[in-house]
C-alpha cells in the first residue's frame, strides 16, 4: 500500500469551502481521506502550525524547452517549481520552435513526465510561429491535450486575427490567454514611461499600450463565447476596465505577477537589469490599484511568469537586454510579503487565487483536496522566515532581483500524484 | 603603491591657498543631474586654468602624462570625439581610439568583454558615447578605471550641458535667475536633459520650447517651463540653446515637415529681432542651417557657437583631470567634508 | 610658533630682493617678473611697484599656477590640489625672467615652475628670487635672489602670512 498521511496541518481548501484542522489521507496517488484519520500506516508527515492546501498551480511560467535549454529545462524548471510548492505549472509557448503544433505539445508532456516532478501542462500558441498573422492548428493541439492558448511575449496586433481565433476558439472550450501589449503604443519602450523614463533617458512604454489592446479584445470577446484570459495585468486603468468588464457580464479573468504587486520603475534607477521586465514595473499608483483589485475579485489568479535568462544576456546595457526575471522558487513568500502582512487578504483567499483560481480557468481537474482527486498538495508553513539565496536555485538562471529578500512563509512539502516531490531540509 | 607622507606635500606653500579648498571625489563623471551646486563650480572654476593652455606656443601640461585615456565610441561622433582626443593629449595623456557598430549584439563582443579587454591592458579613464542610456554606469560596474560619459542614449550628455554653463557664466557671469530656453527635440535629448539638470542647479530657470510630441513624457515632472509658442517668449530670454533637429529620427508622425519645424521653432532673423539685444544664442552642433538656425544668426553677433567648442576642449581637459585626481586622492580619515 | 620676521623685516627684505635684482639685471635686459602661486604672485606684485618706481620705468608681471606640474598628482594623497589660472599676458620670448616664491623649501616647485614657464616660451633666462630660503633641499636648485636664509627642525614649517590675503603680515615658524 503506497499511503501517505498529512497529519494536524490547517487544512485550506477553497475549492470545498474547507478551513480546519485536519488530517489527509493519500493511497496511491489518490486522497481517499480528509478529515481526521486514525490510520498510522505508510508516511506520516506532521503538520502541525502548518496549512495543507491543494497543490498551488503557476498559470504563467516559461520553461524554455525546446530551444533555450541553456536558461532552463522542463527538468530544471519543474525541479524549481516543486521547491517553490507548486504542483503544476502551465509552460508559455514562445519556445524555439514556438508551441503551435502537436508535435510540440506531445514533446513537453514527453519530457514533463520523464522527469516526473511536477505536472506541467503546455500553453499553444493561437498564430503560427506567434507570428500573429495565420491561426495556429488549435485542433490538433487539443488533441495533443494543451490547456490554452496564447501568443505570450507578444499579444496579437491584428484585430481581426484576434477576433478569428476568439471565434475559432469556441469549438473547443480552452481560454484565449493574451500578453495585451499595442507594439506600436509600446514603441520600443523598455520600461515603464513615466518621471524615471525620462529621467533616465530610456524609451518608455505606456500604459495606453496595455489598456487599449485590453479593452479592444474585451468588446472582441463579446461577440464570442470564448473566455478571455488577460495576463499579467500591470496598470490601475486595466484594473478599472477589467472590474466594469466583469460587471457587464463579459467572459474574462486576468492574473496578475508577484513583482507587480511588490515593486516599482524606481527600481530602474541603478539600470539594473534585473528589473526589465514585460510588461513592465509601473508606479506606487498601480501597484496599490492592484492590490486593491486582488482583494476585490477583480484579479481571479496569481501568476509568476518566471522568466529564466542567462547572466550573459542580462549583463549588458539596459536598453539591450532581454527582459524578464524569475521566481518560482519565492513566489509564495512574495505573494504573502505583498498580501498577507499587510492584511489586504486572508489565507483563504490566497489560496483560491493559487489553486482552484486557475484551476477553474483552465478547467483543470486540479486545485482541490476532494476525496478522489489526485493527491497534488503542498504544505506551507505560514512562519517560516528566511531569506532568498538566489544562488541555491534549482532553476539553471539567476536573474532574480528578489536576492537577499526576508520572506515569512514557505512551502516546506510538496506532494504531486502521491508521491513526495520537495522536501524543505534545513 | 607607497603612500607619500602628507606632511612633505603640505610643505609646499603653494597648498596653503586662502581660497576655498575642493576636493572632488567623483571617479566617474556619468550625469550632471546628481552633481550638487559645489561641484558643478568647481569644475567650471577648473575649466577656468585650462583655458590658457590653448593659447600658448606649447599647448600641454603633463597633469595626466603616463595615462592612457580611452575613446570608447559606439556611436558616430568627430567633433566631440575629437574634442576628448585633443583634451586628453593636452594633458599628455596616450589616447585610444576605439569604434564600434554597436556593442552587444550576439555576434559582436558584449560592451563589458571590451571594456574588460581594454582593462587588461592598462587604461586608466574612459571616455564613452553609446546609444544606450545608462551604458557608461553599466561600465563602472564592470572596470575598475574612471569612466566619462560622452553621450548615453537621451540620457545625458554632461561635458556638453558643462560646456554649456561655462559659456553662459563666461558671458553672464552668475546664472541665478537667467532665463535659458533649449528648443527642439527634448524628448530624444540627452543634450537637453544635461542642461535642465545644469542650469536649475545654478538657479537659472529652463524653458523648454517645441512640439508637444517632442516633449518627454513626464516633462511636468522636470523643474522646467514647458512653451509650445516660441514667439511668446523669445523677448524675454538670455540664452536660447538650439538643438538639432534629425529628421530621420523623428519621422512625420510626430512632426508634419521641415518647413513646418522652421516655421514656428526656427531662430530665424526675424525671431531675433524680438529678442533681447545681448541675448546668447548656442547650439550643440552640427548645425542644420536653415532648419533649427538661419545662418545669418548662427554666424552673428549674438552666437556664441564657436566659443562653445573652445571651451569643449577646456572643459573636458577639466573633468579628465578631476576624475583622474578622485581616482588617486585617498578617501579622507574622518569622513567627507568640503568647505 | 616663532615670528622670525615681522612686518617690518618684510619690507626691507622686499626692497632688498628688488635692489638685487636691478643690480643683476643689464640695462639692455627685458625684464619680467612671475610669481608663483599662491603668496608668491603678491610677493612678484609688490617687487614689481618698487622696482617700476626705482626704474622709472614699467615691468610686466605675470602669475603661474603651477598645480598642473607638480610631480605628485598621481601620487596617492589625502589632499587634492585645486587647478587655478595662470596670467601671463605677455610673451616671454627673449625675456629675462624671474620667477618669484615666498618659500623654497624642497625645489620641487621651483622645478614645476621651470617646465610650466618652458612650455609657455623660451626665455633668455630664468633666474629664482625667494623671501625665503629655508633650505631641506629635495632637487639640485638654488635661488638666484634671497630675502633671508632660515634654519629650522625638519618638522617644522616656515609660513609666510601676507596682509593682501591673511590680513596679517608676518613669516612664521610653526
Amino acid at each position: 500500500m503506497n499511503e501517505l498521511l498529512i497529519k494536524n496541518g490547517r487544512i485550506i481548501d477553497p475549492a470545498n469551502n474547507v478551513d480546519a484542522i485536519g488530517d489527509i489521507l493519500v493511497c496511491n496517488g489518490r486522497i481517499v481521506q480528509v478529515g481526521i484519520v486514525k490510520d498510522e500506516a505508510g508516511t506520516i508527515i506532521d503538520a502541525k502550525d502548518k496549512l495543507v492546501v491543494p497543490g498551488l498551480i503557476d498559470m504563467h511560467v516559461h520553461l524554455r524547452e525546446p530551444g533555450d535549454e541553456e536558461e532552463e529545462t522542463i527538468a530544471s524548471g519543474s525541479a524549481a517549481a516543486v521547491a517553490g510548492g507548486f504542483t503544476s505549472v502551465v509552460c508559455m509557448p514562445n519556445t524555439e520552435p514556438a508551441i503551435d503544433n502537436e508535435a510540440t505539445v506531445d514533446f513537453v508532456y514527453r519530457q514533463a513526465a520523464a522527469v516526473d516532478l511536477a505536472n506541467v501542462f503546455p500553453a499553444g500558441a493561437i498564430t503560427k510561429n506567434r507570428a500573429g498573422k495565420e491561426l495556429a492548428e488549435m485542433g490538433q493541439m487539443v488533441r495533443g491535450k494543451v490547456v490554452a492558448f496564447t501568443d505570450d511575449g507578444n499579444g496579437v496586433q491584428n484585430p481581426v486575427v484576434m477576433l478569428k481565433a476568439l471565434q475559432y476558439a469556441e469549438m473547443f472550450g480552452k481560454p484565449i490567454m493574451q500578453h495585451c501589449q499595442d507594439d506600436a503604443l509600446a514603441a520600443g519602450g523598455c520600461m515603464n514611461s513615466g518621471y524615471q523614463a525620462t529621467v533616465l533617458g530610456l524609451p518608455g512604454m505606456t500604459r495606453l499600450a496595455e489598456e487599449l489592446m485590453l479593452y479592444r479584445d474585451l468588446q472582441l470577446t463579446r461577440q464570442t463565447s470564448t473566455r478571455l484570459h488577460v495576463q499579467h495585468i500591470t496598470t490601475a486603468g486595466s484594473t478599472q476596465i477589467i472590474r466594469q468588464a466583469k460587471q457587464q457580464g463579459i467572459r474574462v479573468t486576468a492574473e496578475v505577477a508577484p513583482h507587480h504587486l511588490l515593486l516599482t520603475d524606481e527600481a530602474c534607477q541603478d539600470y539594473d537589469t534585473n528589473y526589465k521586465i514585460n510588461p513592465p514595473l509601473r508606479s506606487r499608483s498601480d501597484v496599490k490599484a492592484l492590490l486593491e483589485a486582488v482583494a476585490d475579485g477583480t484579479i481571479d489568479c496569481l501568476a509568476s511568469d518566471h522568466a529564466p535568462h542567462l547572466s550573459s544576456e542580462k549583463e549588458l546595457e539596459f536598453l539591450l537586454a532581454p527582459c524578464g526575471i524569475i521566481s518560482l522558487e519565492c513566489a509564495l513568500g512574495l505573494y504573502v510579503k505583498a498580501l498577507i502582512e499587510p492584511s489586504i487578504i486572508d489565507w483563504p483567499r490566497l489560496i483560491q487565487l493559487m489553486t482552484i483560481g486557475p484551476a477553474g480557468i483552465l478547467g483543470l481537474d486540479k486545485g482541490t483536496l476532494a476525496v478522489g482527486s489526485a493527491a497534488d498538495i503542498t504544505v506551507i508553513d505560514p512562519h517560516h522566515s528566511w531569506r532568498v539565496c538566489v544562488e541555491k536555485f534549482r532553476s539553471k538562471s539567476r536573474n532574480c532581483p528578489y536576492d537577499g529578500w526576508q520572506l515569512s512563509a514557505r512551502a516546506v512539502l510538496t506532494v504531486v500524484g502521491g508521491k513526495i516531490k520537495y522536501q524543505l531540509s534545513d | 603603491m607607497p603612500y607619500r607622507d602628507t606632511e612633505k606635500i603640505a610643505q609646499n606653500p603653494t597648498d596653503r591657498g586662502p581660497e576655498k579648498k575642493f576636493t572632488w571625489r567623483r571617479k566617474h563623471l556619468l550625469n550632471l543631474r546628481e552633481l550638487s551646486r559645489e561641484e558643478l563650480l568647481h569644475v567650471l572654476d577648473t575649466a577656468e586654468g585650462f583655458k590658457e593652455i590653448s593659447r600658448r606656443s606649447i599647448k600641454k601640461a603633463p597633469a595626466l602624462r603616463g595615462k592612457v585615456v580611452v575613446n570608447l565610441f559606439f556611436e558616430d561622433s568627430t567633433r566631440t570625439r575629437n574634442s576628448f582626443s585633443l583634451a586628453a593629449s593636452r594633458l599628455s595623456a596616450d589616447v585610444l581610439e576605439f569604434t564600434a557598430k554597436s556593442s552587444s549584439i550576439s555576434k559582436g563582443e558584449t560592451l563589458r568583454d571590451t571594456a574588460r579587454n581594454l582593462e587588461a591592458m592598462g587604461i586608466d579613464i574612459v571616455v564613452v558615447r553609446h546609444n544606450a542610456g545608462g551604458a557608461p554606469h553599466f561600465l563602472t560596474k564592470c572596470i575598475d578605471a574612471c569612466v566619462v560619459n560622452a553621450g548615453d542614449g537621451y540620457h545625458e550628455h554632461p561635458t556638453q550641458g558643462l560646456l554649456d554653463i561655462f559659456t553662459i557664466r563666461e558671458l553672464r557671469g552668475d546664472l541665478t535667475g537667467l532665463k535659458a530656453a533649449i528648443v527642439g527635440d527634448i524628448a530624444h535629448s540627452r543634450v537637453a536633459r544635461s542642461n535642465i539638470w545644469g542650469l536649475h542647479t545654478l538657479g537659472a530657470e529652463v524653458y523648454l520650447v517645441g512640439p508637444p510630441t517632442l516633449m518627454p513624457a513626464a516633462v511636468k515632472e522636470l523643474p522646467v517651463k514647458v512653451c509650445y509658442d516660441f514667439d511668446s517668449i523669445i523677448n524675454d530670454m538670455d540664452v536660447v540653446n538650439m538643438l538639432r533637429i534629425q529628421f530621420e529620427r523623428i519621422g512625420s508622425q510626430v512632426m508634419p515637415s521641415v518647413r513646418e519645424y522652421s516655421r514656428l521653432f526656427g531662430l530665424t532673423v526675424d525671431r531675433m529681432k524680438r529678442a533681447k539685444k545681448d541675448v546668447i544664442v548656442m547650439h550643440p552642433g552640427p548645425l542644420n542651417r536653415g532648419l533649427e538656425i538661419e545662418s545669418e544668426v548662427a554666424d552673428g553677433p549674438n552666437s556664441a557657437i564657436l566659443r562653445q567648442v573652445t571651451n569643449g576642449l577646456a572643459v573636458r581637459m577639466a573633468v579628465l583631470f578631476l576624475v583622474n585626481q578622485a581616482a588617486t586622492t585617498l578617501p579622507s580619515p574622518q569622513g567627507e567634508t568640503n568647505p | 610658533m616663532q615670528v622670525i620676521l615681522d612686518s617690518q623685516a618684510i619690507a626691507t627684505l622686499l626692497e632688498k630682493l628688488a635692489d638685487d635684482i636691478i643690480k643683476a639685471t643689464p640695462p639692455d635686459a627685458s625684464l619680467a617678473l612671475v610669481g608663483i602661486r599662491s603668496r608668491g604672485e603678491i610677493i612678484a606684485q609688490r617687487l614689481q611697484k618698487i622696482i617700476q618706481s626705482r626704474l622709472n620705468q614699467p615691468v610686466d608681471q605675470g602669475t603661474l599656477d603651477i598645480t598642473l606640474y607638480r610631480d605628485d598628482l598621481n601620487q596617492p594623497r589625502h589632499h587634492q590640489p585645486n587647478v587655478r589660472t595662470t596670467e601671463i599676458d605677455f610673451d616671454i620670448d627673449d625675456r629675462l625672467i624671474v620667477l618669484v616664491d615666498d618659500v623654497l623649501n624642497t625645489g620641487r616647485s621651483a622645478r614645476a615652475a621651470l617646465d610650466a614657464l618652458i612650455d609657455y616660451g623660451r626665455p633668455i633666462a630664468i633666474r629664482l628670487a625667494v623671501l625665503v630660503d629655508r633650505g631641506q633641499r629635495e632637487l639640485p636648485i638654488s635661488a638666484d635672489y634671497i630675502g633671508k636664509v632660515v634654519e629650522a627642525p625638519k618638522n617644522q614649517r616656515v609660513n609666510v602670512y601676507l596682509n593682501e590675503v591673511d590680513n596679517r603680515e608676518e613669516v612664521v615658524l610653526e
